[in-house]
């Protein structure tokens, strides 16, 4: 009998050039089409092709399939097949205690163990059959052995190892063979494809020849919402709300992206799918990116683009002037381990404090977070809608977790969308005269009798001539923080993720940790614990209940990976004792981390 | 049938007395009213500096944007609407300094905008730093000791980048600069025409020995494609490329035929032009060629594009229903 579970967590970790995002990828989509709710964390190294074999070239793949709704990729893991002993090395804490580690024993070998470190008297496979069940498998040969016949080089033989681990893994997880092979001669032709689905099907046969029956799991289907899904990543999400944008707002978005990790997906997806309406243009730099985008904006198109880290930092220029001049303008920010090229492929939250304030002079912007994927493509909705409709550049921030975390994603009903009405190119108004939201009309070149000019010298009220006069600088300056104020319009009401809106412990996060986070209050609900959990996607303006709502909780805790930036602005904003629980280490919290983290606020309240 | 004085905003001009910008403004303003421009068409974009003042003074559209950002402004704007007329009004600091890389991607990618650049070999706006193209030895505020930086030539640097329209002119010949500024507008792609402009506060007479009436014909050199490369009160001097040397040659001794004729379809020949700096210099046309243009190209390549409906089918989707 295979033994039923409603969650199982799956670690690979190997060498960067295993292929191992590309197998778990191919496995998730498969679970997720067969009605496992998903999430991934990938974890891979800034080299493209790191020192083989070595701890630092270490590429992992940890999902969660359950048989209900999920919100991270789980903490420790079930399962952990590991390609090499450099990666089992690195990631062994991560298994539980009498969980299974899949051995691929060929990258166990003296030469291996010396590549990673490993002390030649050592035999890590030895030592962890103590704590947990080993299975040590010969996967390059039973690779090479299936493909003996394929005319293909021995290198391109040895790189199907990965085919044969995914075949091994469908059989122990109850997919669905025959689904996986059509899938893999899709995307692979030729001999590369043939190859493939033999090494795949020595994986598959493997388990049942070899009686590893007692190592199957099931994890059951869940009741999914109804309707049409298909994995996807965070920024492939962002890349179809963009998407979404052009269709809803009626006008060309203008995508212009420089080359920056992890930031680049975006401009790499929208390049792949070629959306109606999305044009996207590799600038030169990333102050080109942006100030090309400004000049869409100002042509009629709206200006779009995205970077990471010291990318962000080139833009503030351009924002400035987006400010000033009142255009609208969608920034995203794909944020990474910082300062400066820090871990370009790893997460941090460190850049909003710079989101919000990293501006010269008072240039008061919208900045919203995205939570999940599942969200993503109505938050760019809702960002664009922000900036179009209020004539002012919008900062949403992602981070290198959700860029590349996968998950199943409902697709909208197009119908369904959020509208975008943009400001009517109105020739009888002055280019900066306001309506009752404090916004001036869009008027773009081409309209007859509407020339006009504008530019980052500050503008004369109504008119936008260039004024100097102080009274006018002034009013200018709260003119534009009382427009941005207003975009609390777009905002729903305030809801928490789970919880009461009144009690004993209230924990904020905001961005990408809300998978996490929200597993963790999950969890310590479960255990008795009063605690609620409020995830903020507007970070400026803050939503106008947030402050309020604090105050309903005897003690409030703000996680976050970062120093302590959001609890800092709301300190800023309240007499309240807050708390703050962060991490800076590159890897994103874990709901047991979180739990254990907030026993001191629970025995307190 | 507008007059060039229906291109002026109503703005009042805030440039110095006496500055070589009014008589660009002036011949930009005509050559608009020449070819007949459409003002609700018609966008300027502009940098930082004194030169990038100009947009608020064209009744048109306009941008006074950032310090040497302007084109790739313009390129934004291109690719927003390829049947703008966008025009790029900069400066030395602002194309040859802060917005170099900008200007080197805007002229290899060929945007479709001609590029006005106001040199005057000093900063202006900032009261009298040397520029990039200052020559060697320039005192300024900040080099009271003379510069040692070696000057940028725009000419040679646009060609390196690949530049499909190289011109030159200067504020003093209004009916030159009303020529090339035509000329520039007429190409298809991005046009630099670099003007010598004076900055009569803090480098003045920097151009003199080409703009004075007295000495022009001495140093100047117009170049007409097709016809011999002469100069001189009575055209009385020509030149000769010797290899790659330009040598001058006195016309009693020789006919004009024998000089060298402009072809400003010949890249290597409008190097050896680019690379005249010092008291001879070419105006006029030195270079141009014909190569499609950036935002056309970008627009035929994403022509082929899915529905938001069909962008949402691609890939292995699945239905519960």
């Amino acid at each position: 009998m295979t033994k039923v579970l409603s969650h199982l967590v799956v670690l690979m970790a190997g060498d960067s050039g295993d292929g191992i995002q590309l197998l778990g990828s191919q496995l998730i989509r498969a679970a997720a089409q067969s009605g496992q709710d998903v999430r991934t964390l990938s974890d891979f190294p800034a080299e493209i092709r790191a020192p083989q074999g070595t701890i630092s070239g270490v590429s992992g793949f940890q999902f969660q399939m359950a048989s209900e709704a999920i919100f991270d990729p789980g903490d420790a893991a079930d399962v952990f097949v590991a390609f090499n002993v450099a990666g089992w090395i690195k990631h062994q804490h991560k298994l539980k205690s009498g969980g299974l580690l899949l051995a691929s024993i060929d990258g166990f070998d003296a030469r291996s163990k010396a590549i990673a470190g490993v002390d030649a008297n050592e035999d890590p496979l030895e030592q962890a059959k103590s704590n947990f069940q080993v299975l040590e498998v010969d996967f390059k040969k039973i690779t090479s052995e299936a493909l003996k016949d394929q005319s293909l080089s021995g290198k391109e033989k040895s790189r199907a190892k990965n085919m044969t681990i995914l075949g091994l893994l469908t059989w122990l997880y109850g997919q669905s063979a025959p689904a996986m092979e059509a899938d893999l001669q899709r995307q692979f032709q030729g001999d590369l494809g043939a190859a493939n689905v033999l090494a795949f099907r020595a994986g598959y046969h493997l388990g049942e020849t070899a009686e590893w029956t007692a190592y199957k799991r099931e994890v059951p289907q869940r009741k999914a919402l109804p309707g049409t899904y298909k994995t996807l990543s965070g920024s492939q999400a962002m890349a179809l709300g963009l998407a979404a944008v052009a269709r809803q707002l009626g006008r060309q978005v203008l995508y212009a992206g420089y080359p920056i990790t992890p930031a680049s997906d975006i401009l790499h997806e929208l390049a792949r799918i070629r959306p109606a309406g999305v044009l996207p243009f590799q600038a030169e730099d990333e102050i080109a990116s942006i100030t090309a985008a400004i000049g869409a904006s100002y042509a009629g198109s709206l200006g779009a683009t995205a970077s990471s880290g010291p990318g962000i930092s080139l833009k503030g220029e351009g924002l400035g002037l987006a400010v000033m001049m009142e255009l609208p303008l969608l920034v995203i920010n794909v944020q990474r381990g910082g300062p400066s090229t820090g871990l370009p492929t790893k997460m941090e939250q460190s850049d909003l404090l710079q989101a919000l304030y990293g501006r010269h002079g008072e240039a008061p912007m919208p900045v919203m977070a995205i939570k999940r994927t599942g969200e993503a493509l109505d938050d760019v909705l809702l960002a664009a809608k922000m900036a179009v409709e209020s004539m002012t550049p919008v900062m949403l921030l992602s981070d290198a977790y959700i860029a590349n975390s996968a998950e199943p994603f409902r697709l909208p009903d197009p119908e369904q969308m959020r509208r975008i009405e943009a400001p009517k190119s109105d020739i009888h108004r002055a280019p900066y005269a306001r309506d009752a939201h404090g916004v001036r009309p869009w008027i773009i070149p081409g309209t007859p009798e509407g020339m006009h000019r504008v530019g980052g010298l500050e503008t004369e009220d109504q008119t936008g001539h260039v004024s100097y006069d102080p009274k006018n600088h002034q009013s200018m300056i709260q003119q534009r923080a009382a427009k941005v104020q207003a975009v609390t319009r777009f905002y729903g009401p305030l809801c928490v993720e789970v919880g009461e809106s009144k009690g004993e412990v209230l924990l904020i996060g905001w961005g990408s940790t809300y998978g996490a986070i929200r597993t963790a209050v999950e969890n310590l609900r479960d255990q008795g614990h009063s605690i609620t959990h409020l995830h903020l996607k507007h970070l400026f303006p803050l939503h106008p209940e947030v402050i309020s709502f604090m105050t309903g909780f005897s003690q409030v805790v703000v996680a976050e990976m970062n120093e302590g930036q959001l609890v800092q602005v709301l300190r800023s904003q309240t007499q309240q004792d807050l708390h703050f629980l962060g991490k800076t280490s590159g890897q994103p919290f874990t709901a047991s981390e979180l739990q254990a983290r907030m026993v001191p606020y629970i025995s307190a309240s | 049938m507008r007059t060039g004085k229906d291109y002026l905003s109503d703005q009042e001009v805030r440039w110095c007395p006496g500055c070589g910008d009014y008589s660009v403004l002036k011949q930009f303003t005509e050559v608009l009213a020449l070819i007949g421009a459409d003002p609700s068409q018609t966008v300027v974009i502009s940098g930082i500096g004194c030169a990038s003042r100009l947009p608020y003074y064209v009744h048109a559209y306009g941008m006074h944007s950032l310090h040497g950002r302007a084109p790739a402004v313009a390129t934004g704007i291109k690719l927003a609407n390829p049947s703008l007329d966008v025009w790029l009004i900069t400066g030395d600091g602002d194309a040859l300094s802060i917005g170099g890389n900008h200007l080197i991607h805007a002229l290899r990618r060929n945007v479709g905008v001609p590029i006005l650049l106001f040199n005057n070999e000093i900063y202006g706006l900032t009261k009298g730093q040397y520029s990039p193209t200052s020559r060697s030895g320039s005192v300024s505020k900040s080099t009271p000791l003379g510069s040692v930086d070696h000057p940028v030539n725009p000419q040679t640097l646009a060609l390196g980048a690949g530049a499909t329209f190289l011109a030159r002119s200067m504020d003093r010949h209004p009916a030159h600069l009303r020529e090339v500024l035509a000329a520039s507008k007429a190409h298809e792609g991005s046009a630099l025409v670099e003007i010598y402009q004076n900055c009569n506060v803090f480098h003045d007479g920097a151009f003199e020995q080409f703009t004075d009436k007295k000495s022009q014909s001495d140093h100047a050199i117009f170049l007409h494609h097709g016809e011999p490369i002469t100069f001189g009160a009575e055209l009385d001097r020509g030149l000769i490329l010797e290899g790659s040397q330009v040598k001058v040659v006195s016309l009693a001794e020789r006919s004009a035929s024998e000089c060298w004729i402009h072809d400003e379809r010949d890249p290597m020949k409008a190097y050896a032009l680019a690379r005249m700096t010092e008291d001879l210099r070419p105006f006029g046309i030195l270079y141009r060629e014909d190569r499609p243009v950036f935002e056309q190209q970008v627009h035929l390549a994403h022509k082929d594009t899915r529905s938001f409906e069909d962008v949402l089918a691609m890939g292995r989707t699945w239905t519960v229903s």
